[in-house]
């Protein structure tokens, strides 16, 4: 879509508190997995018609500002809501214990969420070359004024676009709560390597943000293992050397 | 200032913008580039300013290969652009836009002081006067007709006192006066400055260009003075009798 | 004089009155207010040296904090080591940060608009990285800590002592009226006016022979030596340097406070400026919520006000 937005870490964090509050109220997890995207993208399709569809023609500086301002705010508000604590939920029933594969033990709740991953990056990536939905918003992307005129609803477009995504992070959010911890600045630390991921892989290429995604996630685990210190320098080190040479990132598109 | 490039291509994908072209503009000549829109003359100037790297080929300034320069040492040579798209600083004034020009050329933007610059302050009067828009030293870039746009675009190229010029449509939108006034400004360039124009303006081509160079899907198809150039049957068949 | 057509005697005026009603704010006002000024006057050397990087040459940077910490770091290391005079103590903030920035300019200008932000904050983060882990040489997230205060030499028959809450904020306000005079007359002058085309069309700079990427190192280097030095007061000021002075939501209020005050300004950052830390220091005694207000003032100002507080007392 073309815009720049900070307070997409925040959409996870919110979806890993909706889990925990769902998990606390009703101790269904699967539950908190159908609600939590539900809510983001009503939220996101709330805050871009009111707030950010303002921006777009702004560039993407009034759109960091603007989503710089909100991240302020969420974090402000789970704070104030759920207190500085850390929180935890527990991976659900089925999904706590271990399991043998090749070899090498893996919990199933790490399976669990490389089946989610992975279904999720199909249907994009399905969604984005075949479907008509992403046929619509490339062109709107790549031309919004010659869209508008060949009939499309620019607007709404977006607007379901940015909910979807909202929708995406808080699901990511929800997924991530057993695994991680729950603490209200948490954004900031997912936002950071999504933004390496979406920059290594090159912007407006959802096949750029999975290599990317792929990239990250296996150096992360690699400099862990080798330098444990150094191994966030290591992933932005990576991604300022792809963008010296590549100033669009591996597989981006931009003129 | 002789402008020549030697077999420039340029390749956007599997798109050929420009196919092998040769020009050869000698200093002090004055040429026009002409084609239907998409023939690659837009293309041509940016590749020779600098703008754009091409897939081949190369590009001669002066007599020194300029192929691997960046735009702003090419200018430096003394190679001057206007764009097809005004090109300007729009949040500054007229004076302030023609002042930047001058202070580019004289190389002063290293002091770290302010001073009154009297010689630039009347250089930069003189060349509104000339260019027909002193009444609007003060007013906004971004608040200018379109016209007036264009006449301070050629005015900053100008003002930068190149030894080639490469002019992108500069008669584009303009009224009468405006044309006129920008004809006689650039009829009266020191002979030794070599103009390059692209133009779809045919009066304003035949006024400036003693030579013309037809470009046609990124080829060119034909070079010569304008009888002959009217002539070439494959050039009719372009335009389809528009000449 | 050349001084005297720089500024409208107006403005002079009236800046002139609010340095003099700024020094004699140490005479009346109550002890913590005192310590929100001192602290929003280094942010706002801070705040204007992102301005010159933001307002005038147009690139907007998600990791300018990073100069700020190294400045900090530099200054509390020589300072650990006895290092006892203000000027060098100052001056070593302002020199590390411009030698960290050479590199990271040569690299970042390469690109534009998202992947220089981008690069500014990957940058900018490895520095804070190597802040948390190089442990041996900054003790990582405990900080370093204890760090003295310079004596003023030749001052001491007067009895005056750096450790005063008054003095630290004259020093402050010396340095923040100094940054400020300093980058009035750069912005005025030619290498100012060429920066402000390059923002405003690099192509069109280009294509008049200038040479864009060396101007906007430049001025790249030069907001980070100047944050460099509010670095070096922030370490004095505190007595501590930790990493969190990197982070890049740092550079996040950096920004707050440019936007808020108004960009291309350099009052408009001072201003900025002190809102954000009253905010931050003030407000946070009476409000638990201060960080929503200002997300939510933020906005706001993005949203309605985009020139900001000075935009607004221009268009009056």
């Amino acid at each position: 879509m073309d815009v720049l937005n900070l307070a997409h870490g925040s959409f996870y964090m919110v979806g890993a508190y909706i889990a925990y509050s769902v998990v606390v109220a009703t101790n269904n997890f699967w539950l908190a997995i159908v609600v939590a995207p539900l809510l983001l993208a009503m939220l996101g399709a709330a805050l871009e018609v009111v707030f950010f569809r303002r921006l777009y023609r702004h560039g993407h500086l009034a759109q960091v500002l603007l989503t710089f301002g909100f991240t302020l705010v969420f974090v402000d508000l789970v704070r104030a809501q759920f207190g500085p604590t850390t929180r935890s939920v527990p991976p659900p029933p089925g999904l706590g214990s271990a399991v043998e594969l090749f070899g090498a033990t893996f919990s199933s709740y790490s399976l669990f969420v490389l089946g989610v991953a992975i279904a999720v990056g199909a249907f994009l990536l399905l969604g984005w070359r075949l479907s008509r939905v992403g046929a619509v918003l490339r062109a709107g992307v790549e031309d919004k004024e010659m869209a508008g005129l060949l009939g499309v609803d620019v607007p709404r477009v977006f607007t379901f676009t940015f909910a979807f995504g909202a929708g995406l992070a808080g699901l990511a959010g929800v997924v991530a709560a057993p695994e991680f911890a729950i603490y209200p600045g948490m954004d900031a630390s997912v936002l950071i390597l999504a933004l390496v991921v979406v920059v290594l892989g090159g912007l407006g290429s959802i096949e750029g943000a999975i290599l990317g995604a792929l990239i990250v996630g296996l150096g992360y685990v690699i400099g862990t293992t080798l330098f444990p210190q150094f191994a966030i320098g290591l992933i932005f080190a990576v991604m300022a050397a792809v963008l010296v040479l590549r100033p669009s990132g591996l597989l981006g598109r931009r003129s | 200032m002789e402008v020549s490039a030697s077999g420039l291509t340029v390749r956007f994908g599997a798109l050929a913008a420009l196919n092998h072209v040769d020009l050869e503009v000698a200093a002090g000549e004055r040429r026009a580039v002409i084609g239907p829109n998409g023939a690659g003359k837009t293309t041509l100037l940016n590749a020779i300013a600098g703008e754009l790297r091409p897939t081949e080929g190369s590009i001669r300034l002066g007599g020194r290969d300029a192929t691997r320069l960046p735009a702003w040492r090419r200018a430096r040579l003394g190679l001057g652009r206007t764009f097809q798209r005004s090109t300007l600083f729009s949040q500054l004034t007229v004076a302030e836009n023609v002042a930047l020009a001058v202070r580019a050329r004289d190389r002063k933007g290293w002091r770290f002081w302010p001073v009154r610059d009297r010689p630039l302050e009347d250089e930069v009067a003189r060349r509104l006067a000339a260019g027909g828009i002193a009444h609007l030293a003060n007013r906004q870039a971004a608040r200018l007709g379109h016209g007036e746009r264009r006449i301070l675009e050629v005015e900053l190229a100008l003002a930068a006192s190149p030894s080639a010029l490469l002019l992108d449509e500069p008669m584009a939108g303009l009224s009468g006066d405006e044309r006129r006034t920008t004809l006689e400004r650039l009829g009266a360039l020191p002979d030794d400055v070599t103009v390059v124009i692209v133009e779809h303006d045919l009066d304003a081509v035949f006024a400036l260009a003693k030579r013309i160079t037809v470009l046609d899907h990124g080829v060119k198809i034909a070079d010569g003075t304008p009888t002959e150039v009217r002539a070439n049957a494959r050039v009719q068949e372009v335009y389809l009798g528009a000449i | 004089m050349i001084l005297g057509r720089l500024t409208s005697a107006r403005n002079a005026a009236l800046l002139a009155v609010l340095a003099l009603g700024l020094a004699s704010v140490p005479l009346w006002a109550p002890r913590f207010w005192i310590y929100i000024a001192t602290q929003a006057l280094i942010f706002a050397v801070f705040a204007m040296s992102l301005d010159l990087l933001l307002g005038y040459a147009g690139l907007p940077s998600l990791g300018h904090a990073a100069f700020y910490g190294v400045g900090a770091y530099a200054c509390a290391l020589l300072a650990l080591r006895q290092v006892d005079g203000l000027f060098p103590l100052l001056l070593v903030g302002g020199v590390a940060a411009a030698i960290v920035a050479i590199p990271i300019g040569a690299l970042s200008l390469r690109t534009s608009g998202v992947y220089f932000l981008m690069l500014t904050l990957a940058f900018a983060q490895m520095l804070w990285g190597l802040a948390v882990n190089w442990v041996s040489l900054t003790r990582g997230t405990d900080g370093l800590i204890g760090i003295p205060r310079p004596t003023l030499v030749g001052l001491d028959t007067l009895e005056i002592s750096l450790y005063e809450r008054g003095a630290f904020f004259v020093l402050c306000l010396v340095v923040a009226v100094l940054t400020f005079a300093v980058l009035q007359v750069l912005a005025r002058s030619p290498f100012g006016k060429t920066l402000e085309g390059i923002r405003e069309n690099e192509t069109r700079m280009r294509a008049l022979g200038v040479p864009t990427f060396r101007y906007r190192f430049a001025a790249f280097v030069v907001a980070a030596a100047i944050a460099g030095v509010a670095g070096s007061l922030a370490a004095m000021s505190n007595g501590y340097a930790t990493p969190d002075l990197l982070y890049w939501t740092a550079s996040g209020f950096g920004l707050v406070a440019v936007v808020v005050g108004g960009t291309r300004s350099l009052i408009g950052p001072v201003l900025g400026a002190f809102v954000v830390l009253v905010a931050q220091l003030g407000l946070s005694t009476y409000v638990d919520r201060w960080e929503l207000i200002l997300g939510a003032l933020f906005i706001a100002f993005v949203l309605f006000v985009p020139g900001g507080l000075v935009g607004l007392v221009r268009r009056t």
